[in-house]
């Protein structure tokens, strides 16, 4: 079953997640990847802000490719989110309620995401191209000289994302593959 | 005595760089349909039906299939009785490179060096393994290779004694344990033999024969179908989140070793296995 989500998450979105489920996403989402991070968290305490209020908000964890003439933004598919492990509880509690990414959360973030009831989702690594067309606005909003790794505001329609981690203790990377695992 | 200009060769890279990041081989997207066929996933079909559409799209739209447009890795096979006139090669190949990111739109992800971690702002420098063989031809293999799965990628220099049990068994737990984060489903490429960096050499080198394609010797070659079993046995799937697709395909490349060691590397790749080969006479 396919649902479909319009951003940003409310409580009642949340609780419904369950881990495995495809879910089309509709609404803004901030990207940030492994140099963002790093800035923001660093900046943050030194007492200096966020540069975007990530209160309730979802984060994407991509680098796009350049954008040709014409074009909204270039392929824009998922980054490898354990990168982003040692600054993700620190966002987390600054009241980030969505990630998409791809791959496995360290214990410590997935407790972190529990605690702050905050969903991880994934979208497909590798089907960039695919992504992109349902991105429909891209806006750098900071860190512009971080070129591909600038936090951008993404404007999507639905954006297909499977539900990775859920509010309930639910892990696909580990539902699945003892499901199939011979 | 054959002569190929600089220019020449600076004109095939930037090509190679723009076509692979915008056609996936016949190879990959013949194994993304055949794994259609047989995953007993219907979470796994949906993820293998978006990289079939992704592929489409990229082609069609001249757009990079994944935003990690690579590291441009080359194995070059220079002929000895060919000379390459008006310039160094290495030169012409990251001029290559630089155009072919540049003009293609292609992601520049490569930092001057791990120290400062600035971006080189045009994807150089390319890796580039040389090879120098009979003849007057060059020929130009490359590979855009991304960053995911090359992180998860691993060298063990196992003892004589841990034998080929010990190979199959290190090569499963490194699969195992890059699960989702090296973009499944994967190409496996192992080295066996040689020494620490030769090793590591020869599982790149084996990502570069196409998908399908079987070692020539058949010891080597039943090898390779027996880890793609027991890797597809994992459970780890599309994407990682369950199936029975797992590996496209394996590669295993060995050499001679010393009388004291077993060293194995695993060069993980994701599905956007992209690889070109220009011969130039």
């Amino acid at each position: 079953m396919q649902k479909k989500i319009h951003l940003p998450l409310r409580d009642e979105d949340i609780e419904s997640l369950k881990a495995g489920d495809r879910v089309l996403l509709s609404g803004v989402v901030y990207t940030a990847r492994d140099a963002a991070h790093k800035r923001m968290v660093e900046q943050e305490k030194e007492g200096i802000p966020l540069p975007v209020e990530l209160d309730g908000q979802v984060l994407y964890y991509t680098g796009p490719t350049p954008a040709k003439p014409g074009e909204v933004i270039g392929s824009a598919g998922p980054t490898t989110s354990g990168r982003m492990d040692l600054y993700t509880p620190t966002l987390l509690e600054k009241g980030l309620k969505g990630i998409i990414g791809k791959g496995y959360r360290s214990e410590e973030v997935i407790a972190s995401m529990l605690k702050h009831n905050a969903v991880y989702f994934g979208a497909v690594g590798g089907a960039a191209a695919l992504i992109s067309r349902s991105i429909k606005k891209a806006e750098v909003v900071a860190y512009e000289d971080l070129g591909t790794e600038a936090i951008r505001k993404l404007t999507i329609e639905d954006f297909p994302v499977f539900v990775i981690n859920d509010v309930h203790g639910g892990n696909i990377y580990k539902d699945g593959v003892a499901k199939y695992k011979q | 005595m054959k002569e190929i200009t600089y220019e020449k060769i600076v004109k095939e890279v930037k090509t190679m760089c723009m076509e692979s990041n915008y056609n996936l081989g016949e190879d990959v997207y013949s194994a993304f349909k055949q794994a259609l066929q047989t995953e007993r996933s219907e979470t796994g079909k949906e993820v293998l039906t978006q990289l079939i559409d992704n592929a489409d799209i990229a082609k069609a739209e001249r757009v990079p299939m994944c935003q990690d447009t690579g590291t441009a890795v080359f194995m070059v096979e220079v002929g000895q009785d060919c000379h390459i006139t008006g310039g160094r090669l290495m030169d012409a190949i990251n001029e290559g490179v630089e155009k072919g990111y540049g003009e293609g739109y292609l992601r520049n992800s490569m930092v001057y060096n791990p120290m400062n971690r600035k971006n080189t702002g045009n994807n150089t420098p390319a890796i580039v393994h040389i090879d120098l063989v009979e003849g007057e031809e060059l020929t130009l293999h490359m590979t855009a290779k991304g960053g995911g799965a090359e992180n998860m990628s691993a060298l063990k220099m196992l003892k004589p004694s841990d034998g080929m049990e010990g190979v199959k068994e290190y090569i499963l737990s490194i699969v195992k344990e890059a699960g989702p984060n090296a973009c499944p489903p994967l190409v496996v490429g192992i080295g066996i033999g040689g020494n620490f960096e030769r090793c590591a050499f020869l599982a790149k080198k084996s990502l570069f024969r196409p998908l399908g394609v079987r070692h020539e010797d058949p010891a080597v070659a039943e090898l390779e179908l027996e880890l793609m079993e027991q890797i597809n046995r994992l459970g780890i799937g599309p994407q990682g989140m369950g199936g029975s697709t797992t590996a496209l395909d394996v590669k295993v490349e060995l050499e001679s070793c010393h009388i004291a060691a077993l060293p194995v590397a695993v060069n993980l790749n994701c599905h956007a296995s992209r690889h070109q080969t220009i011969l130039m006479k």
